[in-house]
C-alpha cells in the first residue's frame, strides 16, 4: 500500500466512523444477537438461557402464529393490487395535463403526511358501527344493515385495508413522477401504430414504468409485514385475533409476555420470509422489467 | 373534438369524485372537534356545530339537547324510597295515580317498585330535554333541565374552538409537544450531519474496502425493525435509556442507511473538477466538505431533514417500546395512551387532540410543499 493509498484509507474511515460504530452498534449486533435469542428462553431480567431449537418448534404448533400469518398474508394480497390499481389509476388521471392538477396531488398527498396514531382515530371514528361517517352513508344510499366494521371478525381486516389506502399517497406522486418520465413519442408511435388506449398502457406506459412498479411492490411486501399501528390502536388485534398482524404478535409477545426468545424466533422467520418473497418478485420480474437507458 | 371534450369532462369528475373521498376525513375531524360531546352523536351525524337556546324566566340561557320523549309523561319528584328527592322524568306507562314504577338498586341487586311522586309538569311525546345552567333568583349558576316544545329551542351556529383548550387539561399536551420537538430536533440535526459526513466519505473518497462497506450499508436497509427490536432494547435497557428520550434520537445521530445512500448519490452528481480545483489550492478535506459539497447540496440535505423530521414526530412503536414514563412521552404515544382512556367517549375532544397533533405537519408541508414531493419521487425513482 502505497502512502496516498494509506491515507486514503484513514480518511475515507474517519469520515465513515460514526456510521461504522452506528452499523455495528444499532443494527449488525442486533441483528445476529436476533438470531442467537430465537434460539434461546429470554426474559430480559435473566441473561438468555440457550434452549436450542424449541422456540421454533412451539411456534409451528402455535395457533396465533399462523393466524397472525395467515392475517399479514391477506391484507398483502389486497392492499398491494388495490394500492397498485388505485395509486396508477389516480396518477394516470393526474397525468392528463387537466387543470388544477397540482391541487389535486396535493389532496391525494396529504393523507401520507398525518401520523399513523391520529389517522387510526381519525378512522376508528368513521368506522363507528352507531355514529360513523361510513355506516350512515350506506344506510343513506340504500345498504340496510352496515357492518360494525372494527368490532367484526370479517370486516376488520378490510376496514384497515381502506384505512391504509387512504394513506398512500407518497406512491401516487411516484408514480405519477414516473408517468412525467415515459417519453411522450413513444406514446406518439404507438398511436400512429393504431394503439388504443388500454394497448398504449399495456405495452408503452407499464413496460417503461416497470422499475417503479417493481420498487413499489417490493416495498408494499416489505411494509405489509410491518403493520401495527393501526391495528394496534384501532382493534388491539381484535376482534377474536382476526387483526392480529405478524407484527403486532411479534411485539405482543416481546413487550407484553416478555417472552423475547420466542418474539426473536418470529422476527427471524419474518425476515426469512420478506428475503424469500422479495427474491421470488426480482426473479419473476427479471424479464419484465425494463431498465431505460442502463 | 366533442368526444375529447368529454373525456376532459370525466376526467375532472372522476378526480372531484376521488378527492371529496381522501379530503372527507380531515373534514370530519375538524366538525367534530367542534361540537360539543353530545352532538357527536346523533343520527344522522350533522356537519355544523350549533348551540340552542330557550327562555328560562324571561331570559335567553344556552343548553344542551338531551333525549326526545317518545311518549306521553311527567316530570316529578320522588317522595319515598332509596332515590327520594330525585327529579325524573316519568313516561305514561309507568305511571298509576301518583306512583311511578322505578328501578332502585339495592347493593348490587337491581329492583323494580312503585313509589310516590310529586307532579311537577306534564310533558308530551316528542318534547326535547334540554339541559343548562342559569342564574335563578335562589341560586348562582345552578343546572337545570327540563322539557320543552321542539319549537321553543332556537339555534345557532356555534364552532367550540374551546373544545381545543379543553385538551390541555385532560393531557400534558404541552410536555408531548416538547419531548417531540426534542427527539425532532436532536434527530435531524444528527442523521443530517453525520449522514452527510458519511456520504462524503463513500462519494469522495477512493479507500480498500469502501464498495463492500457500501454494499453492506445497502442490505441492511431490507432488515425491518421488528427483527432488530428485542435486542436493542436490552441494549438501551443496558445503557439505561429505557424511558429516556434517548433511543428515539442516539442511534440516528450515527447515520442512517438510507440517508446515506440518498446524500452519496446526489454527491457523486457534483463535478469532480470543482474540488480537485480546491485540493490543489490545499484545500482539506473537510473543507471541500463544509466549503463545496454542503452548500452545494442543500435541497438533498432538506429532503434528508425533512423526511426524518417527519418520520420523529409520526414514530408510534419507537416510542411505545421505550418510553415507559408519562413524562417523557411523545405526541403519538400520548395520543394514544389518551385514545384507550377515553376513546368512545369523548371524541370532540380526542378529535381535536388529532387535529393539534396533525397541524403543525400540513404547515410544514405549505411552507417546503417543493421539497416534500422532491424528495417523495427522489426515493422512489432512485430506490
Amino acid at each position: 500500500m502505497t502512502r496516498e493509498e494509506k491515507r486514503n484509507l484513514f480518511k475515507g474511515l474517519l469520515f465513515t466512523s460514526p456510521w461504522l460504530i452506528g452499523i455495528s452498534v444499532f443494527i449488525i449486533y442486533p441483528f445476529i444477537a436476533s438470531c442467537y435469542y430465537s434460539f434461546c428462553y429470554y426474559s430480559v431480567l435473566q441473561p438468555p438461557r440457550f434452549i436450542g431449537l424449541l422456540n421454533y418448534k412451539d411456534l409451528f404448533t402455535d395457533p396465533i402464529f399462523w393466524k397472525s400469518l395467515w392475517n399479514t398474508f391477506y391484507y398483502a394480497a389486497f392492499m398491494i393490487p388495490l394500492g397498485f390499481v388505485m395509486c396508477l389509476g389516480l396518477a394516470m388521471l393526474l397525468n392528463t395535463k387537466v387543470r388544477g392538477m397540482a391541487f389535486y396531488r396535493l389532496i391525494f398527498f396529504i393523507p401520507s403526511l398525518v401520523p399513523m396514531v391520529a389517522g387510526s382515530i381519525l378512522w376508528m371514528w368513521i368506522f363507528n358501527g352507531e355514529y360513523g361517517l361510513l355506516n350512515n352513508f350506506l344506510t343513506k344510499i340504500g345498504i340496510p344493515n352496515p357492518p360494525n366494521w372494527l368490532m367484526d371478525v370479517n370486516f376488520a381486516k378490510p376496514a384497515i385495508i381502506i384505512m391504509s389506502l387512504w394513506a398512500l399517497g407518497q406512491t401516487i406522486v411516484i408514480y405519477l413522477a414516473s408517468l412525467q418520465d415515459v417519453p411522450v413519442s413513444f406514446l406518439e408511435v404507438a398511436e400512429l401504430d393504431g394503439a388504443n388506449w388500454f394497448g398504449k398502457l399495456r405495452h408503452v406506459t407499464i413496460p417503461m414504468i416497470s422499475p417503479v412498479i417493481y420498487f413499489n411492490v417490493v416495498m408494499g411486501i416489505i411494509a405489509s409485514f410491518q403493520v401495527f399501528a393501526q391495528a394496534y390502536i384501532m382493534t388491539g388485534g381484535g376482534p377474536q385475533r382476526s387483526t392480529t398482524f405478524y407484527t403486532l404478535y411479534l411485539y405482543q409477545t416481546a413487550f407484553e409476555d416478555f417472552r423475547m426468545g420466542y418474539a426473536s424466533a418470529m422476527a427471524w422467520i419474518l425476515f426469512i420470509i420478506i428475503l424469500i418473497l422479495t427474491l421470488l418478485v426480482t426473479h419473476f420480474s427479471r424479464e419484465r422489467v425494463y431498465y431505460h437507458g442502463g | 373534438m366533442l368526444e375529447k371534450k368529454n373525456i376532459k369532462l370525466f376526467i375532472h369528475a372522476a378526480l372531484i369524485c376521488c378527492s371529496i373521498i381522501f379530503i372527507i376525513p380531515f373534514a370530519w375531524v375538524l366538525v367534530t372537534s367542534l361540537k360539543p360531546v353530545e352532538q357527536t352523536m346523533t343520527i344522522p351525524p350533522v356537519w355544523v356545530p350549533r348551540t340552542y337556546y330557550v327562555q328560562v324566566e324571561g331570559r335567553q340561557v344556552e343548553v344542551k339537547k338531551g333525549i326526545v320523549t317518545n311518549e306521553p309523561g311527567v316530570i316529578a319528584t320522588v317522595k319515598e324510597g332509596p332515590r327520594r328527592g330525585e327529579r325524573i322524568f316519568v313516561s305514561k306507562s309507568q305511571l298509576k295515580e301518583n306512583r311511578a314504577l322505578l328501578q332502585v338498586q339495592v347493593a348490587d341487586r337491581i329492583f323494580e317498585d312503585h313509589y310516590d311522586i310529586e307532579v311537577e309538569k306534564e310533558v308530551g311525546a316528542g318534547w326535547v330535554q334540554v339541559i343548562g345552567k342559569t342564574t335563578t333568583q335562589y341560586a348562582k349558576a345552578e343546572s337545570f333541565w327540563t322539557f320543552v316544545l321542539p319549537q321553543a329551542i332556537t339555534e345557532k351556529i356555534k364552532f367550540w374552538w374551546s373544545n381545543y383548550l379543553r385538551v390541555f387539561d385532560k393531557i400534558p399536551f404541552l410536555t408531548y409537544a416538547k419531548n417531540t420537538l426534542i427527539v425532532c430536533i436532536l434527530g435531524v440535526i444528527g442523521t443530517t450531519f453525520t449522514s452527510a459526513l458519511v456520504a462524503y466519505g463513500f462519494a469522495r473518497i477512493q479507500w480498500p474496502g469502501r464498495n463492500f462497506i457500501f454494499t453492506l450499508t445497502l442490505a441492511t436497509m431490507m432488515i425491518p425493525f421488528a427483527v432488530v427490536m428485542v435486542p436493542l432494547y436490552a441494549v438501551f435497557k443496558k445503557l439505561g435509556w429505557i424511558g429516556t428520550l434517548q433511543p428515539l434520537w442516539v442511534p440516528y445521530a450515527f447515520g442512517a442507511a438510507f440517508n446515506i445512500f440518498l446524500l452519496r448519490q446526489f454527491f457523486m452528481t457534483i463535478p469532480l473538477d470543482l474540488t480537485d480545483a480546491a485540493r490543489v489550492d490545499g484545500c482539506s478535506e473537510l473543507g471541500i466538505f463544509f466549503r463545496i459539497i454542503l452548500p452545494l447540496s442543500k435541497p438533498a440535505l432538506a429532503v434528508v431533514a425533512l423526511f426524518h423530521f417527519l418520520y420523529a414526530w409520526n414514530d408510534f412503536m419507537g416510542p411505545l417500546i421505550y418510553l415507559t414514563d408519562k413524562e417523557t412521552y411523545t405526541l403519538s404515544l400520548g395520543l394514544q395512551v389518551f385514545q384507550s382512556q377515553h376513546g368512545g367517549t369523548e371524541w370532540h375532544l380526542l378529535m381535536a387532540a388529532s387535529a393539534m397533533v396533525i397541524l403543525p405537519i400540513l404547515i410544514m408541508f405549505f411552507f417546503a410543499q417543493k421539497t416534500f414531493i422532491q424528495g417523495v419521487t427522489l426515493t422512489g425513482l432512485k430506490g
